[in-house]
């Protein structure tokens, strides 16, 4: 099975992926913006990155499908600098499994 | 307590006994599933967040040189540069199975095997900043992938972590306790009836005996 990859957020910090191949999605505002993140959902993407900034606007969304097994999405940094909300999103999945955050309690570095 | 409202009979018994050993089964198996679920995830994610780092460390690289070269050149000439995108990829999906969870496996293929295909302008008119930019995003793309591919399996195994913790603990803490007091109330209770019985036995047995006896007096008199 075949399948593209979608990059969502601000058009700032996507536009240069277009360049190696990924569909990208730039979004102006949060409305129009979860409209087009649902869209991208339905199956069309393996996996659909998405910026930093952005997410934090649409978590409920990417809470919702964050069961299935499509599209895997992906927190990235944006133009605007890193956030830490990509590492954040991983030491929630390790706070979910283990129960508590065992791997990173001392901060984010190793 | 559902010891109170169970029915003590032998029927009963055999049934909640058969349950037990069901649960104890049950709650082993779960048990070796939850474990072993935990090894590969503590693996999976320490690579998770090495890649993670990796990958968040190229494309602030990859940006910064975006941001370099959207300075330098104007934008609608940068619009029109990336406008027609050579290059297309398509991600060859698979589900991987690892303890009755699926995980996925994502391997790509570039429509054009050559690795100068992201280019999709003429140099004539482009500063040299957005080829640098293009090649670092391009150079950091296969990890990304890997990425999400290790994320994605991260998550899902998290939630069924979670899943199988609680269907062990409601097991171990609730289930097999409650069936253990049921059995044990059960059998009490036969016991107690089982008592009774031969007491009453006892007590018709005496009052038999004393009758024999009354009556053979009689007789004798």
């Amino acid at each position: 099975m075949y399948k593209g990859i979608a990059v969502i957020g601000d058009r700032d910090s996507i536009y240069g992926f277009a360049s190696i191949g990924f569909n990208i999605f730039p979004v102006s505002n949060t409305e129009e913006g979860i409209k087009t993140f649902k869209n991208l959902c339905k199956g069309e993407y393996a996996v659909v990155y998405v910026t930093e900034a952005f997410a934090a606007e649409i978590e409920e969304e990417i809470e919702k499908v964050s069961e299935n097994l499509y599209p895997a999405i992906i927190l990235i940094p944006g133009v605007h600098g890193n956030t830490g909300k990509g590492v954040l999103s991983v030491r929630k999945s390790v706070e979910k499994a283990v129960g508590s955050d065992i791997l990173f309690s001392g901060g984010t570095q190793d | 307590m559902a010891s109170t409202n169970v029915n003590p009979t032998r029927m009963e018994l055999t049934r909640l006994k058969k349950k037990l050993v069901t649960a104890k089964r049950g709650h082993k198996l779960l048990k070796d599933k939850r474990d072993e679920l935990m090894r590969r995830f503590l693996e999976l994610v320490k690579e998770n967040m090495a890649l993670r780092k990796v990958v968040e460390k190229g494309l602030e690289d990859a940006n910064q040189n975006f941001v370099l070269a959207k300075a330098i050149m104007r934008e609608e000439t940068l619009n029109t540069a990336l406008l027609a995108p050579l290059q297309s990829i398509s991600v060859e999906v698979k589900s991987n199975n690892v303890m009755s969870v699926e995980i996925p496996s994502f391997d790509y293929k570039t429509r054009t095997p050559d690795e100068n295909g992201m280019y999709s302008y003429g140099f004539a008119f482009t500063s040299s900043d957005l080829d640098y930019a293009v090649k670092s995003l391009s150079d950091i793309f296969p990890q990304m992938l890997k990425l999400a591919e290790i994320e994605k399996s991260c998550q899902l195994m998290a939630a069924e972590i979670e899943k199988t913790r609680r269907r062990v603990n409601a097991l171990e803490h609730v289930m097999i306790p409650e069936t253990e007091e049921s059995i044990k109330y059960i059998t009490m209770k036969l016991d107690e009836n089982e008592r009774s019985t031969q007491v009453r036995l006892m007590k018709v047995k005496d009052m038999m005996i004393k009758e024999n006896i009354e009556a053979k007096r009689s007789v004798n008199q």
